[in-house]
């Protein structure tokens, strides 16, 4: 049903163009579930496990001298709010992925606090995601993330999942934390896929 | 998980708004009549969308006040100068005019009765709103377990639900403390932020195993929430919920 809100003209304020029901903004809003984690880089490590059980594992040293990438992108959360352009240097899932053997279709992505999300693993792949641990230039900061979160950009952004820990590889889609509480399951911001069913 | 029961489509509703309340100079609540409402939890919310006459849209998301009575929903929104939606949700929106809704929304910031242990509220600003659904909620419970409201206001006039909050005070089931930032009324000496002693001498402990609901302007949220885990709650009983818009430039 296609209605009219009496006096309502809208303040149209970005000349960019956004995906549905999104408004731009200069700003990096945080959103999360609960307390920010605060975990120091000696004590963080990141692991694959594939669907047999196979652990591979990164400390921050190994890690962050593997080949990393500057990565310019819009993001798009869906509170509603995006930020385009903004500046990331990670580790492409490429790169960690290219020695892991898997024939699995999705991945969950585990944090640290005990924050889950679920995406297809083609969509972590081909230059489409990274382990980011720097934003701007600085280290990431523990609000946003820090010491490193997933990167997905063409994905709503609480598939970026903060303070990441690992990823576990998986045949079945199973759902993640916003996704089991009614979020969509695979959230394509310019389809707007912001709620189960969307 | 009642996953099964959460994950049905939502769509956009027509609701009706048939009364209006001035809370504060700045805040309003809107009562609206949806018809086949399907029921919310006390914390969740919903999205409201504008349309323009020529087809332009603006959504944004509101918190549920009320707690689920059947017939109606409130909301109360506190006007952000500058925004588009806010202000015409508070200066231009009229009883009888309809207002496009789609929810409820989000299964975590939620309370349930039968969810064991106190609870304990955290409020900034209109941070209050989801959390007078979960007292609301709680009173309709019966009044128990034992939960304390912590709200963080600028001044006396800030205080949005005021006559509710007293009347729930006054019943002895809820401690209700305020804590004003700019100007406290007459014989109150504390004017400041939250910190770790006002928590530390008002709040559930750790030990009482409380389950803290902390919601307001994102560096409020931020810095309750770390606060809290640094005197040793347990940070998978502290929800957090950030209304936004924005965090402040970092
Ligand atoms: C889960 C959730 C629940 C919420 N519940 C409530 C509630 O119960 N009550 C409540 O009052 N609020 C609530 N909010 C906040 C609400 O959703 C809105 O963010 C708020 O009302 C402001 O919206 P607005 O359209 O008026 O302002 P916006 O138009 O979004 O603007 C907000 C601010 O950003 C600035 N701004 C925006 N776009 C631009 C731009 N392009 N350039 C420059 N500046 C810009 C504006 O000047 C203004 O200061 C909730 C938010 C969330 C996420």
């Amino acid at each position: 049903m296609d209605i009219v809100s009496p006096g309502f003209t809208g303040r149209r304020r970005s000349g960019t163009e956004l995906p549905p029901g999104q408004y731009l903004t200069h700003e990096f809003p945080v959103l999360s579930a609960g307390p920010t984690p605060h975990i120091l880089p000696e004590h963080w490590e990141f692991t694959v496990t594939t669907e047999t059980g196979e652990v591979h594992r990164w400390d921050w040293a190994t890690f962050t001298s593997l080949p990393a990438e500057e990565i310019t992108r819009d993001l798009h959360c869906v509170t509603r709010w995006s930020k385009l352009g903004t500046d990331w240097k990670g580790v492409s899932l490429d790169t960690l992925l290219a020695d892991v053997e898997t024939g699995a279709d999705f991945a969950m992505a585990h944090s640290y606090g005990g924050y889950t999300t679920n995406l297809p693993l083609e969509d972590l792949l081909d230059g489409q995601a990274w382990i980011a641990y720097e934003y701007d230039g600085e280290p990431l900061n523990p609000e946003h993330g820090g010491p490193a979160r997933l990167l997905v950009p063409h994905l709503y952004l609480w598939k970026s999942a903060k303070w990441v820990r690992g990823l576990v590889l998986s045949d079945t889609d199973d759902l993640g934390f916003w996704e089991s509480v009614g979020y969509h399951e695979y959230g394509d911001p310019w389809k707007e896929q912001r709620y189960a069913g969307d | 998980m009642e996953r099964t029961a959460l994950r049905r489509r939502l769509t956009w509703q027509v609701g009706t708004v048939t009364e209006i309340r001035q809370e504060t100079a700045t805040a309003r609540t809107l009562v609206v009549d949806v018809p086949d409402w399907p029921g919310h939890l006390a914390g969740q919310h919903l999205d409201v969308r504008l349309t323009a006459p020529d087809g332009y849209r603006a959504s944004r998301s509101y918190s549920l006040a009320s707690a689920w009575t059947g017939e109606t929903i409130e909301l109360t929104v506190e006007e952000v100068p500058d925004g588009e939606v806010s202000p015409y949700l508070v200066e231009v929106l009229k009883v009888g005019d309809p207002l496009e809704v789609r929810g409820p929304v989000g299964g975590w910031f939620v309370w349930r009765p039968e969810q064991a242990g106190p609870i304990q509220l955290i409020a900034g600003g209109s941070g209050v709103v989801p959390l007078m659904a979960i007292l609301r909620a709680h009173a309709a419970a019966g009044g128990t377990p034992p939960a304390k409201l912590l709200y963080s206001v600028r001044r006396p006039t800030s205080v949005i639900y005021l006559s509710d909050l007293k009347e729930i005070a006054a019943s002895d089931d809820v401690e209700v403390t305020f804590a004003y930032t700019r100007e406290a009324p007459p014989g109150e000496p504390r004017v400041g932020r939250v910190d770790a002693d006002l928590l530390d001498a008002i709040t559930f402990t750790p030990k009482d195993e409380p389950t803290t609901y902390v919601c307001g302007p994102t560096p409020f949220v931020e810095a309750v929430a770390d606060l809290l885990v640094a005197a040793g709650h347990d940070p998978a009983r502290v929800k957090t919920e950030r209304f936004g818009p924005t965090g402040g430039p970092r």
